[in-house]
């Protein structure tokens, strides 16, 4: 594997790998020293065009535990914001000899661009309304450690799919490792010809007692101006996941958010804090699967 | 002035002839012609075609000299085989004054290897609120009779209704950009599984669509004349060809693009295919190719449209819509059509002439018509280059790919513009 752009990319028996290594380095950040001196020498590059704190700090954490030299090119206050174009900018990371470059970016498909200007591996840490691949890899590495499988889950994924580079990476990858997905929220906001491979649903509460994943994506205000939704109200009452929602899941099911949440609009703290969110282990488990992923692409196993 | 033989050429892929092209027209035509002093061009194998006619190109000056001139544009179009481009308004400044359009006609006359016929803007700006001064552009020395906001839809509906209505004093149509803004905003690919998949805000088929459907009707409402520009759906060819069947006054074109290519490119991100109308789907490309067979589409148009790199090599998103059509137009249409002759000249020469006005061209090669003709070897393939083109700009969608029909010749009133392959100035 050469660049990690999208989780189509992958095969069962790879993800698993990602899973399987991922484990393996969970267990170092357990540890008192959290370093492994696997990526010494080697130079990672977070090219972030977006503002995002948490996906950064936690690149940043997998690659120094994996002893790599990390530079921090955010695109504010940089040449790029001075208009240099992303190929030139390509070029200024091959000339720094950029082992691996950690992308985040608001246009879609502006990985694949990069990966065929630079020589080293691209990761795709999210690119526009397209993919993030990343997410989607501790999105299933959570719900296997919780569930004790992935093959024959039900999973859900509720809320402005068409805009959710999220619920792409998710659905690939579920597809790909046997979860049985259903997308859900208003018309508007779901399309219809994603894959194949999913249900689609308008019908939150229907869908529920079958769930044993409930995924909620964050809906931004901005959607209503665009009348996606009439108000922040009505889509709360439709399609936000409350108290009394929670209770028509099966009992082992659980609720998942990528996060950042809108806090009483797709989701209330009612849920968000209950033991059955795991909010808070998707950001811990987030720092294995990326090291299991740099170490993978710098010339770890496959 | 110079005199031509043409020797052995099969006009229309018929039986071999020669012609002597002589005061600008072709002055005889038979077997074993002799002439004395002439310049003789060796057709032996070749088709002659009338002279091609670009309903639609943009040649880019003035504003962006860097991504194409008249100059550079005409070359590429003799190189194609074209003797005749209509000049789209989209230039900086916009081409909405009588000065403007006279410009880039006199720029035309003097690179002299095709006529440019420059198509003037309906809205002052191309904004869309207020109507240029057409009648002035259709009296001055550019004598414009095409008038279109490509690039931009004439949306506003009362604007259109005016627009259609107020140029049939001259005899002038309005060639429609069909896009509802407001159902493309963002818009960057063919709206469908491809785009969901891209996470590219998709340019559903119903904004071209609605706009055909509203315009075909106001034609017949005001009894004027309607060009739709690049059409790209099948739902568009089934709304022209119902109103063609009421006998509203609509023509129709189709690029070379839109009938080989589909959106299924743009999973590369690579934006040289990005495009406005975008690539479609499978189905579109089949109705769009039996809508141009049937007549229900009248004419291949290329909207060659030159992008400087700075424009194409970035993020998709961010890039220019367009691509490059003048020098590989014939060669797809031949892959489409297969060696229909006859159609190809109604296609591209004699009905975008009589589109456009233009009395000088598009006429069948018979005594004393005008010398505006071009020799194709149908039996050549050659694989296109994106820097061996003449445009100054790079973005052609089919680097790489090997396409039939070479141009061996072009003759603008009789004088050649391109003679083996090569362009003459
Ligand atoms: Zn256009």
């Amino acid at each position: 594997m050469k660049h990690l752009l999208s989780t189509a990319d992958l095969d069962a028996a790879t993800a698993t790998e990602i899973l399987d290594i991922a484990t393996e380095m969970a267990s170092v950040s357990g540890r008192e020293i959290k370093k492994l001196p696997t990526l010494r020498g080697r130079t990672v590059v977070n090219l972030f065009y977006e503002d995002s704190t948490r996906t950064r700090i936690s690149f940043e954490a997998a690659a120094k535990r994996l002893s790599a030299d990390v530079i921090n090119f955010s695109a504010k206050g940089s040449s790029v914001a001075k208009g240099e174009s992303l190929k030139d900018t390509a070029w200024t990371l091959q000339a720094m000899g950029a082992d691996a470059v950690v992308i985040r970016h608001p246009a879609s498909g502006a990985p694949h661009r990069l990966a065929g200007w630079v020589s080293g591996s691209v990761l795709n840490a999210g690119d526009g309304t397209h993919e993030h691949p990343t997410q989607a890899l501790l999105d299933a590495y959570t719900m296997r450690a919780r569930m004790g499988r992935l093959d024959g889950l039900h999973v859900a994924i509720v809320g402005d799919v068409l805009h959710s580079r999220v619920a792409r990476s998710n659905v690939l990858l579920l597809n790909t490792l046997g979860a049985k997905v259903t997308l859900v929220g208003p018309p508007t906001l779901v399309p219809t010809d994603l894959s194949s491979a999913v249900q689609v649903s308008y019908d939150l509460d229907a869908v529920l007692p079958q769930a044993d994943v409930v995924m909620m994506l964050r809906v931004q205000r901005e959607r209503m101006t665009d009348s996606y939704f009439p108000s922040a109200r009505e889509y709360s009452r439709r399609y936000g996941l409350d108290g009394a929602r929670l209770r028509r899941m099966p009992s082992h099911g659980i609720v998942m958010h990528p996060g950042p949440m809108n806090r009483g609009m797709e989701i209330t703290p009612e849920v968000a804090d209950s033991p059955r969110s795991t909010i808070v282990e998707q950001v811990t488990n987030g720092v294995s699967v990326r090291m299991a992923c740099l170490y993978l692409l710098l010339g770890g196993r496959s | 002035m110079s005199v031509v033989l043409i020797k052995g050429a099969r006009i229309l892929g018929g039986d071999p002839v020669d012609l002597v092209l002589r005061d600008g027209v072709i002055a005889e035509l038979g077997p074993g012609l002799r002439a004395d002093g002439a310049t003789v061009v060796d057709a032996d194998g070749l088709v002659a075609l009338p002279g091609l006619v670009d309903l639609h190109t943009h040649l880019r000056e003035p504003g962006r000299e860097d991504a194409e001139t008249v100059y550079t544009g005409s070359r590429a179009a003799a190189l194609g085989g074209y003797t005749a481009v209509c000049a789209m308004a989209n230039t900086s400044p916009v081409a909405d004054t009588a000065g403007v359009v006279e410009q880039v006609y006199r720029l035309g006359q003097e690179a002299g290897l095709v006529d440019v016929q420059p198509i003037g803007a309906v809205t002052i700006g191309l904004a869309g609120e207020r109507l240029a001064e057409l009648g002035a552009m259709a009296d001055s020395a550019a004598r414009v009779r095409v008038f279109s906001d490509d690039g931009h839809c004439v949306s506003d509906p009362r604007l259109m209704r005016r627009a259609l209505e107020y140029v049939k004093a001259f005899d002038g149509v309005i060639a429609q950009h069909a896009e509802e803004p407001r159902l493309t905003e963002g818009a960057q690919m063919h709206e469908g599984e491809v785009s969901a998949r891209l996470g590219l805000t998709g340019w559903p088929a119903v904004a071209e669509e609605s706009i055909i459907a509203r315009d075909v009707l106001l034609a017949e409402h005001v009894g004027a004349r309607l060009h739709v520009c690049h059409v790209s759906t099948a739902g568009s060819v089934e709304i022209i060809r119902v109103a063609k069947a009421r006998g509203v006054r609509v023509t129709a074109e189709v690029t070379p693009h839109h009938l080989l290519l589909t959106h299924t490119r743009a999973e590369s991100y690579d934006p040289v295919y990005k495009v406005n109308p975008p690539l479609r789907t499978d189905a579109d490309v089949t109705a769009l190719r039996e809508g141009l067979r049937d007549g229900t589409i009248d004419i291949v148009a290329t909207d060659h449209a030159p992008h400087a790199a700075e424009d194409k090599e970035c993020e998709w998103a961010y890039a220019r819509p367009g691509m490059l059509g003048l020098e590989t137009a014939l060669p797809i249409v031949l892959d489409v059509l297969g060696d229909q002759w006859d159609l190809i000249a109604e296609r591209m020469s004699r009905a975008p002439a009589r589109i456009a006005g233009l009395d000088n061209h598009g006429h069948d090669l018979k005594v004393g018509a005008p010398a505006n003709l071009t020799l194709i070897d149908p039996t050549a393939r050659w694989t296109v280059e994106a820097t061996g083109l003449a445009s100054l700009s790079h973005n052609t969608p089919y680097a790489g790919m090997t396409v039939p029909g070479r141009i061996v010749a072009t003759f603008l009133r009789g004088v050649p513009t391109v003679l083996d392959g090569k362009v003459q100035k």
